[in-house]
C-alpha cells in the first residue's frame, strides 16, 4: 500500500465522540442585538457591572472586523445572525450534590471517559464539567476549599465573589482586544474560575471538560485563573463535540494572572470534531488565550495538543511584565483531512531578565494546512531578556502544507532571541525501517510522531500525556503506507 | 530457507528493470556473499527481499521456508525471521533505542505467540545482547541512530539482529564506513549470532569483511543478474583482478558459467 493510501485509511478513522445528547434547552431566538445582550445578563442574574461590561463589548464588536485577512486560513463566511447566543440545557439551579445532576448529563460525561460520580472519578483531579457553555458539575470542591482554592463556574464566581471577578475580568484580554474576544465578552455564558490565594500550592490538578452539544448555538466560554503571590496551580482543559454537518463557532477567552513568584501551568487537549473528508462540518475554533506575569519571578506555561476543529485560530500568549518572569509555550498541532490550523504564541517581554521558550511541533497529514505564527517582542526596558524558539513541522503524505511565520520585534540590544525551524517528512524509508523490525505500519507512524512530539508531551501532566499520545495515534490511524 | 526464482524488479513507476532474473538458493547453515560493481542491483535485491514499497516485482518468486513472501508486508516478513541490516540506517528522533528495540522485540514475540517483555525484563535481556557488539548501555537511552557516527549506526544494526534473532540476515554493506576495529567487532558479533539453523546473505564490495566471516558461496551480481558463483576463493580472485574480466565475459558470452 502506498503512503497516501495508508494516510487515507488512517484519516478515515471515525471520530469517537460524535454522539449527541438528547436534552431540553432554554434558548433565545437566533441573532444578536443589545436586547439579547441585556437578556443574557438578566437571565444569568449577574451583578450590575457585568451589564456595562457586556454592552461595551457588544458596541466595540459592532465596529470591529473579523481577523480574516492575515491568517493562513480559508474560511467560509460566518453568519452571525444564524447563531443562537444563549442556550442552556435545562438543569436545576443550585445543585447541592452530584446526585442532583441530570443523569443524562452524567451519562454523557461517562461516555466521554470523564466520570463525575464519587466512586469513579480520578483520584487527584478536580473536574468542572461544562456542557454547552454551562457548568453542570464541579468535583472535589470541598477539598479544594479547605486549601483555600476556589474552583467553580464563572457564573457562580460572579455571584459569590463578584469583587474578585470584577478586579481581573478583562484585565488581560480587554473586551476590545479583537473581534472574537469582543463577541465573547458580550455574550459569554460560562466557563471556569480559579483563584489560588497567596502562598497556596493547589493540591490537585484542575480539569475543565468542555462539551459542545447544541447544533445551533455558538459556544462562548470564559475562563479566568488568578494565582496570587507564591501560589501555584496546574489546570487542564479537554474538549469534544458531536459530529454535525454544519460548522459551529467556538470563540472562547482565557485569562491568566500570575502575581509575584506565582506559577500557572495551563494545558489543553483539544479534540473538537474536525469535519469530514470533504471539509463539511467541524468546529471553527477562534480562541483568545493570554496570561500576564504581573509580578516578578512569575511563570506562565501553556501546553497545547490541538487535534480537532475544522479551523484553529489560536495564539496563547504571555505578557512578561514582572522582572525575571518566565513564559513558556509548548504546542503540538495536528491537522488531517481538510483541517486548517493557524496557531502559535506571542511572548511580550516588558520586564528585565525575562525569558521565554517556544517549542512548536506541527504535524500535517491528508489535505490539511498547518501554520505556526508567533511573535516575540522584546521591549525597550527588557534588558537581559532572552527567547528561544524552536518550530518543527512534519509532513505525512504529499497533499498537505506546513508553514512557519515567525515575527520578531527587538527593541533592546542587551537581550537575545534565538529561532530554529525544521521541516521533515515522515518518509517511506523511516516507516520501512521500523516495519522491517516487526512493527506494524500504524505502530511505526505512531512511534515516529510520538518521538517528534516528545518535548511537548513531557510538559503535560502524566495521565494526560498518555491520553495525548493515544489521541495522536487515533487521529492518524491508517495514515501512511 | 530462501529460494529466489527468476526475480525481476524495478522501481515503482519506472520502465527499466534493475533485477533481470535472479536465481539464488540459500539453505540453513549457509553464508552467502554477493559482490559486484556499483549499480548492479545488490542493494535492490536486499530491499526487494525485505519488501521495500518503492520497488515493484514484475516477475518471479521469493520463497522463505517454502512460502511466497512477495505479497507480504515488510513486518510480516520480519516476523517470519527475515532481517535486513541497512546500508544507511534511518534516524528516528525522540524515540529511545531501548523503547524501539523493546517494541520491535515484542511485536515479533507477539506474532510468534512468545513472551513479551516489560521494560525491566527487557533491560536484563538487552544488556546481554549489548555484549555481542561491545556496545555501551548508554546507547539504549539515545534516540534511534540520531547523531550516531557511521560506525555506531552499523553496530546498532547488529545489536538489533542480536535482539530479534532472525533466521535469515541480509547484511547490506554492513562493512562500509567501519574502521578496522569496528569491522572486527561487527564481524565477531555476526559470527557469534550464527547457528546451523540460520543463514546469512552479505552484500559487500570488499574482500576484507569476508576474511572475518567466511562465506560458503560467493556470487557476482552484474546488471541485474548473477553472472558467476563460486566458493570463497572467488572473492579473493575478484579482489586481485577486479570485475573487468567478468564484465568482458558477460559482454561476449552473455553470462559466465
Amino acid at each position: 500500500m502506498s503512503d497516501t493510501q495508508t494516510i487515507d485509511k488512517m484519516v478515515s478513522q471515525p471520530y469517537k465522540y460524535g454522539f449527541v445528547t438528547e436534552i431540553e434547552y432554554d434558548e433565545f431566538p437566533k441573532g444578536l442585538n443589545e436586547d439579547v445582550v441585556r437578556e443574557i445578563w438578566k437571565r444569568r442574574g449577574e451583578p450590575e457591572f457585568m451589564l456595562e461590561f457586556r454592552l461595551k463589548a457588544y458596541r466595540n464588536w459592532l465596529k470591529m472586523e473579523e481577523p480574516m485577512n492575515w491568517p493562513n486560513l480559508d474560511i467560509k463566511p460566518i453568519k452571525y445572525d444564524e447563531i443562537t447566543y444563549y442556550s442552556a440545557p435545562k438543569i436545576k439551579k443550585q445543585l447541592n450534590s452530584l446526585d442532583e445532576v441530570d443523569p443524562v448529563l452524567l451519562e454523557t460525561y461517562e461516555k466521554l471517559g470523564i466520570p463525575l460520580s464519587e466512586q469513579k472519578r480520578l483520584a487527584n483531579v478536580a473536574v468542572d464539567a461544562v456542557f454547552d457553555s454551562v457548568s453542570v458539575a464541579t468535583t472535589f470542591r470541598e477539598k479544594l476549599k479547605e486549601a483555600g482554592v476556589i474552583f467553580c463556574s464563572i457564573s457562580e464566581a460572579l455571584k459569590e465573589y463578584p469583587e474578585l471577578v470584577q478586579k481581573y475580568l478583562g484585565s488581560v484580554v480587554p473586551s476590545n482586544d479583537n473581534f472574537f474576544a469582543a463577541l465573547n465578552s458580550a455574550v459569554f455564558s460560562d466557563g471556569s474560575f480559579v483563584f489560588v490565594p497567596k502562598g497556596v500550592k493547589c493540591p490537585m490538578e484542575l480539569n475543565t471538560y468542555f462539551r459542545i452539544n447544541n447544533e445551533e448555538s455558538g459556544q462562548f466560554e470564559r475562563t479566568l485563573i488568578v494565582a496570587e503571590e507564591y501560589a501555584s496551580v496546574s489546570y487542564l482543559e479537554g474538549c469534544t463535540a458531536p459530529q454535525f454537518s454544519t460548522n459551529l463557532l467556538h470563540a472562547a477567552v482565557v485569562e491568566l494572572v500570575a502575581l509575584d513568584h506565582a506559577d500557572i501551568k495551563y494545558s489543553t487537549v483539544q479534540n473538537w470534531y474536525a469535519g469530514d473528508e470533504e471539509g463539511n462540518g467541524g468546529i471553527y475554533n477562534f480562541v483568545t488565550k493570554r496570561g500576564i506575569c504581573k509580578g516578578d519571578f512569575a511563570k506562565i506555561s501553556w501546553t497545547q495538543v490541538e487535534t480537532g476543529s475544522a479551523i484553529t485560530w489560536k495564539y496563547p500568549s504571555v505578557i512578561l511584565k514582572g522582572d525575571n518572569s518566565i513564559g513558556e509555550f509548548y504546542s503540538v498541532a495536528l491537522t488531517n483531512k481538510m483541517q486548517q490550523a493557524d496557531t502559535g504564541t506571542k511572548m511580550i517581554h516588558l520586564g528585565k531578565n525575562t525569558s521565554s521558550t517556544i517549542i512548536s511541533k506541527g504535524i500535517s497529514a491528508g489535505k490539511s494546512n498547518n501554520s505556526y505564527r508567533g511573535l516575540v517582542k522584546i521591549g525597550p526596558k527588557a534588558t537581559g531578556s532572552r527567547n528561544y524558539s524552536q518550530c518543527d513541522s512534519m509532513l505525512i503524505g504529499n497533499n498537505c502544507g506546513a508553514h512557519t511565520f515567525p515575527y520578531i520585534q527587538q527593541q533592546n540590544s542587551k537581550s537575545s532571541i534565538e529561532h530554529e525551524a525544521t521541516t521533515s517528512r515522515v518518509g517511506e524509508d523511516q516507516i520501512f525501517y521500523l516495519q522491517q523490525r516487526g512493527l506494524s505500519e500504524e505502530d511505526a507512524i505512531s512511534m515516529i510522531i510520538n518521538g517528534f512530539c516528545k518535548d511537548v508531551f513531557a510538559e503535560l501532566p502524566m495521565e494526560f500525556a498518555v491520553e495525548a499520545q493515544k489521541l495522536l495515534g487515533i487521529k492518524l490511524e491508517g495514515s501512511v503506507g | 530457507m530462501l529460494e529466489i526464482k527468476n526475480l525481476h524488479a524495478r522501481i515503482e513507476g519506472e520502465e527499466v528493470e534493475i533485477l533481470k532474473g535472479i536465481n539464488l538458493t540459500i539453505n540453513k547453515g549457509e553464508k552467502h556473499a554477493i559482490m559486484g560493481p556499483n549499480g548492479g542491483g545488490k542493494s535492490t535485491l536486499s530491499k526487494v527481499i525485505a519488501g521495500h514499497p518503492a520497488y515493484e516485482v514484475t516477475d518471479g518468486e521469493v520463497l522463505f521456508n517454502g512460502e511466497n513472501i512477495l505479497e507480504m508486508d515488510p513486518e510480516e516478513r520480519a516476523r517470519l525471521g527475515v532481517f535486513l541490516a541497512f546500508q544507511y540506517p534511518v534516524e528516528v528522533p525522540g524515540v529511545s533505542n531501548a523503547t524501539f528495540l523493546r517494541q520491535a522485540y515484542n511485536s515479533i514475540q507477539k506474532s510468534k505467540g512468545g513472551e513479551e517483555l516489560d521494560p525491566l525484563e527487557f533491560d536484563d535481556y538487552i544488556r546481554e545482547q549489548l555484549k555481542v557488539v561491545e556496545m555501551d548501555p548508554a546507547f539504549l537511552d539515545r534516540a534511534v541512530n540520531t547523531g550516531f557516527s557511521g560506525g555506531e549506526k552499523k553496530r546498532n544494526e547488529i545489536l538489533q539482529m542480536a535482539v530479534l534473532q532472525p533466521l535469515l540476515s541480509v547484511l547490506d554493506e554492513t562493512d562500509s564506513g567501519l574502521d578496522i576495529d569496528a569491522l572486527r567487532i561487527v564481524a565477531d558479533g555476526i559470527n557469534k549470532l550464527f547457528t546451523p539453523e540460520k543463514a546469512v546473505l552479505m552484500i559487500t564490495h570488499y574482500q576484507r569483511m569476508l576474511n572475518y566471516i567466511e562465506p560458503d558461496f560467493v556470487h557476482v551480481l552484474v546488471k541485474g543478474k548473477i553472472v558467476k558463483s563460486g566458493g570463497k576463493e572467488l572473492a579473493l580472485e575478484l579482489e586481485e583482478r577486479g570485475y573487468d574480466w567478468i564484465l568482458a565475459d558477460v559482454h561476449t558470452n552473455g553470462a559466465v558459467k
